[in-house]
């Protein structure tokens, strides 16, 4: 038996004691089947396990947050595995099993589109190496060179004998030969199941209600926190009145959590929420209390034009053709904190005794999850585990473990009795880890003939980096903050060659913490510079496409996509009657990105996005159906950032509390999206995110295009579209 | 204590009557598919049919249902899945994280119950369920399918 199948049996015949619900962390994948239970089957390899029934068991270290990664890690394993892809599920390793095996699965981070990009070869590896383990095994039984023998849906055939085998048949024998020493991987003209669009392994539990999120677990003697952080960042618990509420139904405990934190423990949710909501706290705000949007705007603002800040980009001397320019044309634009607000709010499953720590969560990182767990819970790693399952989103709220850390000090106070910390909408929107607040001052010079002779680009405010991983600052200088302005790099470079150019950036932090989320950075540079970009082409009087063009002789990947945009939405014909078009282009996460909006606004300042057409070049296309829908999604997390997106702050805290201050786009407002895949081969680009980088500026430019008016800050609910 | 009629059983809830039927649901019959979103019915998450209307179950306390009322969550919206909303799901891959879908797919069922063949109008107005990971234009033609299917 192996370790993870040990493990899991182990941890599951607990939870299975629990009258009612069977707990999910073991995840069914196929259709309506039951899982059945884990029989002792010696893996391949790490990622292979090949059952006696012939069932394929494919080992996921990466999460699956809806984005579909775990369809595209099994088809790069299956491409060089040759199994019957109608026997596959996958199981989660567990970061515990990983640090035993000396990270026998590598990254466990599913974040910056780099689930599939990151992992692709060892992953494709592991397949080719349990293939040529299984032939071998046969042509050993066979009594035959294993040359001769070649396997397809999971059955090895020897061809001068007419012999065949099944892979569940020779799994056993292959387990105890020697990996191979060299893996020659396919050429990728060669490959039948990568790039094709097959149907996601996890659909249909996801249809019947029956797939397990970490707000569903269930063990018994489980137990129900609900927590309330000081609302204002950096602040402390002053008192709490517990004896208010003990003795009110269910209630079971009330603890301070940490320094910073109360919360309830009752048998129920709605209990525990109950209870918190009648239950008197004193907080001490700390020195934050007096912070408001308004300071944090100033506190932009004077970075605008302060002397000192880190360099990003440059080359020539911006300033000095700017300021020798026949033209200059300069611009403030802003953009807002934002919640990732995923439809599962946050969540984790304890239970800590004075030698163990396991959590359940959904996490998109089971290694930092793991090490939060093991630092909470004053534990060696080894002493604990973090057991996954799907999330209810990820945005990337859930790379950083703050609610998880909280449930361990929770769970701490109980020994011995599992925990689920169960964070309100209200909690979740409030403890957030935002987008960070920038503003951008964009200076750009003109000569006589409309050339863009030279660029400054000033981004003052929050670094995400000081806030997340300090240690991966470059002498005070955050390398995460130029995302797609780059001069060079295959991650996120810029798309235009500038005679003049100045990209740099005064770091401004406040005491909202911000955190990575989906497109990041690119977001507001995306908008400030494809933004600006079409100002400058509009005050040359010169088309926004051509403008581009001419900057981007040296950029034939970003000018790609941009003219296969253009393109499709018909750039050189006129768009209907009250249509109006923005364009954009940018790379990201190894990608290429470009889109086109068609949008209206009627007299009432009322905006429609009528179609968006979007293109990614990103390099390898594994799944062409899961890109368009990642493209899809990125449109309505862009435009709901776009028109609805911004978090504020009165008193150091954040006023947004649910969905009715914090908006998110519905379906009335959803365009059609056209998505182009174009790969180009040669190199692997992500998917999750490229495209939202696009999808604000392409608008915002449609609007400049409909009504002579240039919105320069996020997000659109506030401000009046109506024409200039 | 309560007496609900969920799924075609009548079972006995002890809950406080301010209690949200979600969470009667979720916490107490031990169904999980309907799910906790916003508490206020503004996401849709928590959708389920009283007497085949759509409702959202986390604004609705226990106290408002009574044990003649039909509740059904998606547990018991097909016997194996096949109402024509989940097999169109299934189809166009619908989903992504899937938190939401619950609802969604109820909403869907409440919408094609009450317009067999509903215009885009109609998807825009009954459809107000939030999706975060951005499903509606499937959402869209999945519905479309599942009327296309159920009348040819």
């Amino acid at each position: 038996m192996t370790l993870i199948e040990t493990t899991t049996t182990s941890r599951r015949a607990v939870l299975k004691a629990a009258a009612g619900l069977t707990v999910g962390f073991y995840l069914p994948t196929s259709a309506f089947a039951q899982q059945p239970a884990p029989a002792a089957t010696p893996e391949i390899n790490a990622w292979v396990v090949i059952r006696p029934d012939d069932t394929v068991v494919l080992r996921m270290a990466r999460s699956e947050m809806g984005q579909g990664t775990r369809t595209g890690l099994c088809q790069m394993i299956a491409e060089e595995l040759h199994c019957d892809w109608s026997k596959i599920v996958t199981e989660y390793v567990t970061p515990g099993q990983s640090l035993a095996r000396n990270r026998a699965w590598g990254a466990f981070l599913t974040a910056g589109s780099q689930g599939i990009r990151q992992s692709h070869d060892y992953v494709r590896r592991g397949g080719a190496a349990a293939r040529i383990m299984l032939i071998q095994a046969a042509a050993e039984a066979w009594g035959v060179p294993a040359a001769d023998c070649t396997a397809k849906d999971s059955v090895i055939t020897h061809a001068a004998s007419g012999r065949t085998v099944r892979y569940g048949q020779v799994a056993a024998a292959a387990a105890r030969l020697t990996p191979p020493a060299n893996v020659t991987l396919k050429d990728p003209k060669d490959w039948t199941v990568i790039g094709k669009s097959v149907k996601r392994l996890d659909t249909a539990s996801k249809t019947t209600g029956a797939l397990v999120y970490g707000s569903d677990l269930k063990m018994p003697g489980m137990l129900v926190a609900v927590p309330k952080e000081c609302p204002v960042f950096g602040g402390k618990v002053a008192s709490f009145d517990a004896a208010k509420v003990s003795s009110m139904p269910g209630v079971r405990h009330v603890l301070k959590v940490a320094d910073t934190a109360v919360a309830v423990v009752a048998d129920t949710f709605w209990q525990a929420k109950t209870a918190l909501d009648a239950l008197p706290v004193t907080w001490d705000y700390g020195p934050n209390r007096a912070v408001s949007s308004q300071t944090i705007e100033a506190q932009l603002r004077e970075g605008l034009d302060a002397t000192e800040a880190f360099v990003g980009n440059t080359n020539g001397d911006a300033r000095a053709a700017i300021a020798g320019a026949a033209r200059k044309v300069e611009a403030v634009y802003a953009y807002p904190f934002q919640n990732h607000a995923p439809m599962e709010p946050m969540n984790a499953t304890v239970l800590w005794t004075p030698t163990r720590c396991d959590v359940w969560c959904p996490t998109q990182n089971g290694e930092a999850a793991l090490a939060a767990t093991a630092q909470a819970a004053g534990l060696p790693q080894t002493a604990c585990d973090v057991h996954r399952v799907d999330l209810g989103g990820g945005f990337g709220r859930r790379t950083t473990h703050d609610w998880l850390i909280q449930a361990v000090n929770i769970a701490k106070q109980i020994p011995g009795v599992p925990v689920k910390t169960q964070w309100t909408r209200e909690e979740d929107m409030v403890q957030g880890r935002y987008h960070p607040v920038t503003m951008a001052k964009m200076t750009g010079g003109l000569d006589a003939q409309g050339n863009l002779v030279g660029l400054h680009m000033r981004i003052s405010g929050q670094s995400i980096l000081s806030y997340v991983f300090p240690t991966a600052l470059q002498n005070g200088r955050d390398p995460v903050q130029f995302q797609g302005l780059n001069a060079g790099g295959n991650d996120s470079q810029i798309g235009y060659s500038f005679p003049n150019l100045l990209i740099d950036h005064a770091m401004r932090n406040t005491h909202v913490p911000p955190h990575f989320w989906r497109g990041v950075n690119h977001n507001q540079n995306a908008i400030y510079l494809e933004c600006f970009l079409d100002e400058l082409a509009h005050a040359a009087g010169q088309d926004p496409l051509a403008f581009r063009r001419k900057l981007m002789g040296n950029h034939p990947r970003h000018l790609a996509v941009l003219n296969a945009v253009a393109e499709k939405i018909g750039w050189d014909k006129p768009p209907p009657a009250g249509v109006h078009r923005g364009i954009a282009q940018q790379m990201g996460f190894g990608s290429y990105v470009a889109a086109a909006a068609e949008v209206s606004v009627d007299a009432q300042g009322k905006l429609k996005v009528h179609r968006i057409v979007a293109a990614t070049d990103c390099g390898v296309a594994v799944n062409p159906r899961q890109i368009e829908m990642q493209v899809e999604g990125s449109f309505v997390y862009g435009l709901s950032a776009l028109l609805y997106g911004a978090c504020t702050v009165k008193d150091g805290q954040i006023v947004e509390t649910n969905f009715d201050s914090y908006n998110v786009l519905r379906m009335d407002e959803m365009p059609p999206v056209e998505t182009i895949v174009m790969p180009s081969g040669g190199f692997w680009g992500g998917v999750g995110e490229p495209t939202i980088m696009v999808a604000a500026p392409a608008v915002l430019n449609g609007i400049f295009a409909a009504t002579g008016k240039r919105i320069r800050s996020v997000p659109l609910k506030d401000q009046d579209l109506r024409r200039a | 204590m309560a007496k609900l009629n969920i799924n075609g059983q009548v079972v006995e809830v002890t809950a406080a009557d301010d209690t949200p039927l979600l969470w009667a649901i979720r916490d107490h019959i031990g169904l999980t598919g309907t799910k906790y979103g916003c508490g206020i019915a503004a996401c849709g998450a928590c959708t389920v049919h009283i007497d085949g209307q759509a409702v959202r179950a986390c604004s609705m306390p226990l106290s408002a249902v009574s044990a003649d009322q039909k509740i059904v969550t998606i547990e018991g919206l097909s016997p194996n899945g096949m109402h024509p909303i989940q097999v169109a799901w299934r189809d166009l891959d619908v989903p992504q994280c899937g938190y939401c879908q619950s609802g969604m797919i109820m909403a869907a069922a409440a919408l094609l119950a009450e317009k067999p063949n509903p215009t885009d109008e109609d998807i825009d107005n009954a459809m107000t369920n939030i999706c975060r990971c951005g499903t509606y234009n499937r959402v869209r033609a999945g519905i479309k399918q599942a009327a296309a299917n159920r009348q040819g």
